[in-house]
Order: C-alpha cells, then sequence, then structure tokens
C-alpha cells in the first residue's frame, strides 16, 4: 500500500485551469496596453503634467460663488424640467404601442414587426440624447422643441426594452382566464394583460423621468435649450463662479428628482 | 328583498382610490401641461425649413457615405474603442477596492463613509460635465475622455459591487473567518467567489455603456467617434453623419450581443 503522491497544499483549481486563466489575463493586460499606446499617441504630456496647476487655477476662479446669478437661472430651470418631464412623456407614448409590437407573447408578426420594433429599441438606445439633441438642432433649430424630441426618442428605447420584458413576464394563464371568456383580442390587453404590466410600467415611466432630468441638464450645450444654454455661456465666457453656482443648482435639482422619483415607485410598487 | 347591484362590471381604479384625490391629480396634470406647453415657442417656418434638412438626413441615413470621410472616421473609432476598453479597465481597477469598502459588512464605519462619498460624488455628475472640466485641464483629445470615462465607471461598478457584497451568504464568511483566515484571505476565499461572476458581468456592461458615452464626450472635446460626429454635422454632411451613426449601432449591437454570450459563457 503506497499512498498517492496528494500534494500537501490545497489550490481551488487544477493546474490546467490556471494556466488558462492566467493566460486570459496576460491577453487583457496586453491588449490594454496595446491599447493605451494607440490611444496616447497623440497626447501633449506637457499639457498633461500641467493638469494640477489648471485644476488650481479653475477652483481658485470658481470662488467666491456668484450667487446673484440664481434668479437669472430660475426660467431655464423651469424649461429643463419641462424638457424632461414633456419628453418622457412624448417617449412613453410611443414605447407603449412599440413594445407590444416587440413582446413575443403579443407581436401580431414574428417575422416582420419584431424586427423592426427591436431595431427601433436597439437604435433608440445606442444613440445618447445629447447625439439625437445635436441632430435635431440642426433639423428643426436651436430650442426647446429638440430637446423635448431628443429626450422622446432616446426614452424610446429604455422604456420600450424593460416594457416588452415586462409583457413576456406577464402569467399566461390569466389571460388565457380572459380569453376563455370570449373576450376580443383587445379585450385580451385590456383586461389580462394591461393589468399585469401597469405597474411596471409606471414604475419605468417615473425612473426615466428621473434619468431624464439628468439628461436635460445639457442638452442646451448643443443648442437645445434649458440651463444648458446657460452652462454653455458661462464656459465659454471663462465665468468658472458662475459655471460653479449652475452646477450646484444641477446637482440640486438632480438630487430633489432622484428623491421625488423614489417616493413616487414606492407609493406605486 | 334584494340590493340592486350594478348590472355591468367595471375595472377598479389602480393607483389613487379616492375619487376626490384622482380629479384633482388629473386636474394639476393638466393644468401643469398647459403651463408647460405654452412655455414652448417654435417657429414654425424654421421648422418647415428643416424638413427638407430632415429629409436629406434620412437619405444619408439610408445612403451612408464611409469612403469620404473614411480616415476621420476610422481614427474616431480607433480613439473610441482605446478609449472604452483602458478605461473600463481602470475603472474596474479603482472600483474594486471601493467597492469592498462600501461594504458595510466588511469594513469599519469611516472607510464605509469616504467610500459611499467617492461613489455618490462620481453618480451625481454626468459624464458631458466632467469632460468639460478634464478637458479644460488635460488639454483636448482622447486621453481626458479616458479619464472621463474611468471616473464614471467608479460611481457605476463600485455602488454596484458594493450592494452585492452586502447581499452575500454571511455564512460561507463565517466558515472561513472560524478556519483562522485573515481579512485578506476572507475576501479572497469567501466573498470574491460569491461576486466574481456578477463583477465580471457588470465590467462587460459598463464596458457597452463607456463605449456609447465615448461617442458623447468628443462633443466638448474629449476626442473619439462624437468630435467626428460633431464635425459631419457641423458640415451638414449627412450622409457621413449617417454612417458614423450606422456604426456606433452595429458596435453597440454587437457589443450588447457579445457581452450577453461572454456572460453565458463564464458563468
Amino acid at each position: 500500500m503506497t499512498a498517492a503522491p496528494y500534494s500537501e497544499i490545497w489550490h481551488r483549481r487544477t493546474p490546467r485551469a490556471r494556466l488558462v486563466r492566467w493566460m486570459g489575463w496576460l491577453c487583457l493586460v496586453a491588449l490594454f496596453v496595446w491599447c493605451w499606446q494607440v490611444m496616447t499617441e497623440t497626447t501633449i504630456w506637457a499639457f498633461v503634467t500641467d493638469a494640477p496647476r489648471q485644476a488650481a487655477d479653475i477652483g481658485g476662479r470658481m470662488w467666491p460663488l456668484e450667487w446673484g446669478y440664481v434668479p437669472e437661472l430660475l426660467l431655464p430651470l423651469w424649461d429643463t424640467i419641462n424638457i424632461a418631464t414633456l419628453g418622457t412623456l412624448g417617449g412613453v407614448a410611443m414605447a407603449f404601442p412599440i413594445a407590444f409590437l416587440a413582446a413575443r407573447n403579443t407581436t401580431p408578426s414574428a417575422m416582420v414587426l419584431r424586427p423592426v420594433a427591436l431595431f427601433i429599441i436597439v437604435a433608440s438606445r445606442s444613440i445618447n440624447a445629447l447625439i439625437w439633441a445635436l441632430l435635431l438642432v440642426a433639423i428643426i433649430g436651436p430650442g426647446l422643441l429638440a430637446g423635448i424630441v431628443a429626450i422622446a426618442l432616446r426614452s424610446i428605447g429604455f422604456v420600450g426594452k424593460l416594457l416588452y420584458e415586462a409583457i413576456e413576464e406577464t402569467d399566461a394563464r390569466q389571460i388565457e382566464a380572459v380569453a376563455a371568456t370570449g373576450a376580443s383580442g383587445p379585450q385580451v390587453l385590456n383586461y389580462g394583460i394591461l393589468p399585469q404590466i401597469m405597474p411596471a410600467f409606471w414604475g419605468i415611466s417615473v425612473f426615466r423621468w428621473d434619468i431624464n432630468i439628468r439628461e436635460s441638464t445639457i442638452l442646451g450645450l448643443v443648442g437645445a435649450g434649458g440651463i444648458g444654454l446657460k452652462l454653455n455661456a458661462s464656459i465659454n465666457t471663462l465665468a468658472w463662479d458662475e459655471v460653479a453656482v449652475i452646477l450646484l443648482l444641477i446637482l440640486g435639482t438632480v438630487v430633489a428628482s432622484e428623491w421625488v422619483s423614489a417616493r413616487l415607485r414606492r407609493a406605486i410598487i | 328583498m334584494s340590493t340592486a347591484y350594478p348590472a355591468t362590471w367595471r375595472k377598479p381604479p389602480q393607483l389613487i382610490r379616492s375619487t376626490r384625490w384622482r380629479y384633482a391629480v388629473q386636474l394639476g396634470i393638466a393644468l401643469y401641461l398647459a403651463m408647460a406647453l405654452g412655455t414652448i415657442e417654435v417657429d414654425w417656418s424654421r421648422v418647415a425649413e428643416g424638413l427638407a434638412r430632415g429629409q436629406r438626413f434620412a437619405a444619408g441615413f439610408l445612403q451612408p457615405d464611409f469612403t469620404s470621410r473614411w480616415t476621420d472616421i476610422s481614427r474616431g473609432l480607433i480613439e473610441s474603442l482605446t478609449m472604452t476598453l483602458t478605461s473600463t479597465v481602470v475603472g474596474v481597477l479603482i472600483s474594486v477596492p471601493i467597492g469592498i469598502g462600501a461594504a458595510a459588512n466588511l469594513v469599519p464605519a469611516p472607510v464605509y463613509y469616504v467610500c459611499r462619498g467617492i461613489i455618490a460624488v462620481s453618480r451625481a455628475l454626468q459624464e458631458v460635465i466632467i469632460a468639460i472640466f478634464l478637458v479644460a485641464m488635460f488639454g483636448f483629445g482622447p486621453f481626458a475622455g479616458f479619464l472621463t470615462l474611468s471616473f464614471a465607471t467608479i460611481g457605476f461598478l463600485a455602488k454596484l459591487l458594493a450592494d452585492d457584497i452586502e447581499e452575500i451568504e454571511p455564512g460561507q464568511v463565517e466558515a472561513v473567518r472560524a478556519t483562522g483566515a485573515s481579512w485578506a484571505q476572507l475576501v479572497d476565499y469567501a466573498v470574491q467567489p460569491q461576486v466574481m461572476p456578477r463583477l465580471i458581468g457588470l465590467s462587460l456592461y459598463r464596458l457597452d455603456i463607456n463605449f456609447r458615452e465615448s461617442a458623447v464626450i468628443g462633443i466638448v472635446g474629449a476626442g473619439g467617434i462624437g468630435a467626428t460626429l460633431n464635425t459631419a454635422i457641423d458640415r451638414y454632411e449627412y450622409d457621413s453623419a449617417g454612417a458614423i451613426l450606422l456604426l456606433i449601432i452595429g458596435i453597440v449591437m454587437i457589443a450588447e450581443y457579445g457581452s450577453s454570450y461572454l456572460r453565458k459563457f463564464l458563468q
């Protein structure tokens, strides 16, 4: 009887698994180093080493804060909130039918309409509100409308995706029970599916509204109205004391909207 | 004796049960809408004029022009992709210690509050606003974009990682602690195996988000495909802009399917 030569030390993985893992990490590090070199080819390092001094300079110019600027900001802030709210309404209104077209269990045609709806959702999700705004300002001119439409177009993807997932997760038995009473298609939708997804729908909409408040604060940078216009003007004139006030105001708005949305969602769900 | 029941059934109201409150809320919403819609000033002649441009843009989207600006587009894409990868790697490396520090079940209270503070600051600020500041400090180009995305990654990843660590199975931690393991061994053998699959999934998801954001921060000068897109739109070259947007959508789709496949493969 000879004991098999077991190792005295316990290892979590077999040598082979360890080798594979190390190779994986090595590849990642190599890729990282290569990307880093490609990325920093055109970097001017004098500007980078100069950054702490620049930061101190900007920080110094922010102080003292220009509080007298606040009354002038209230109207743009109201515009920003309107952009977010009306944009969310528009986006939700467009996302609602698209979600039904995209959900596997409610789509009228799985071959044609479902891929189209899914493409609309992906396209809207992959293009940021700021890019939508950039396009829309070029097309329909600067102003609130461009911002509202940009927010709406961006919201379609988010609301549509979450909503169609909620529709696919509905309980099939309830729908079957409603259908068994002889209900027509729209009646099944109204009494079988809608009550099941309504809480998710309100939750998603309020959540998106909260995100839209954040996004609409910067839309003005490309001319789509709201407080971002003031931010852009202050940055362009290097009035850092005004920039600091605007940023504080934006931060306050974002925190407030987050609080409102958390309260609303808790009340709904 | 029978009471007269209503012969038809109506769906009960879902959100607000009291009729009075329901009317009040509806009235409030109508009032708000009237006020909000009143503030929009639309210059319809400008819109009509712009619709022709919109048609040209739609045409450009259907017939994208990849070739005439290809050198600019490919440079922007390479900048965006390298920026995305490096910033995600660096962001993950920084957010792991911060995430561990922000988990209430692993660290003492002072460390917890400091790390949660860092997360809150990083989450509260928009990427574009951070990018404006970093471009002002570090100069134009992808390096500022890299820093922006790394900073934004910290808030996202560290928060989700910390929340995940706080929800781990305490039994496993206790078992490892009972063997006399040090704190580092505890994290390595009891916490890490439980959160690793989710951390990998979140990192891949963040990679996806960082690419999308890299297309945006270029607009304020932080390099990448966004800068190319901005230039194309400023020159009214809608066919090139359409090509860039299609490339962004394509890469995001590939990244989304690739990362969901990779996550299934890794777990």
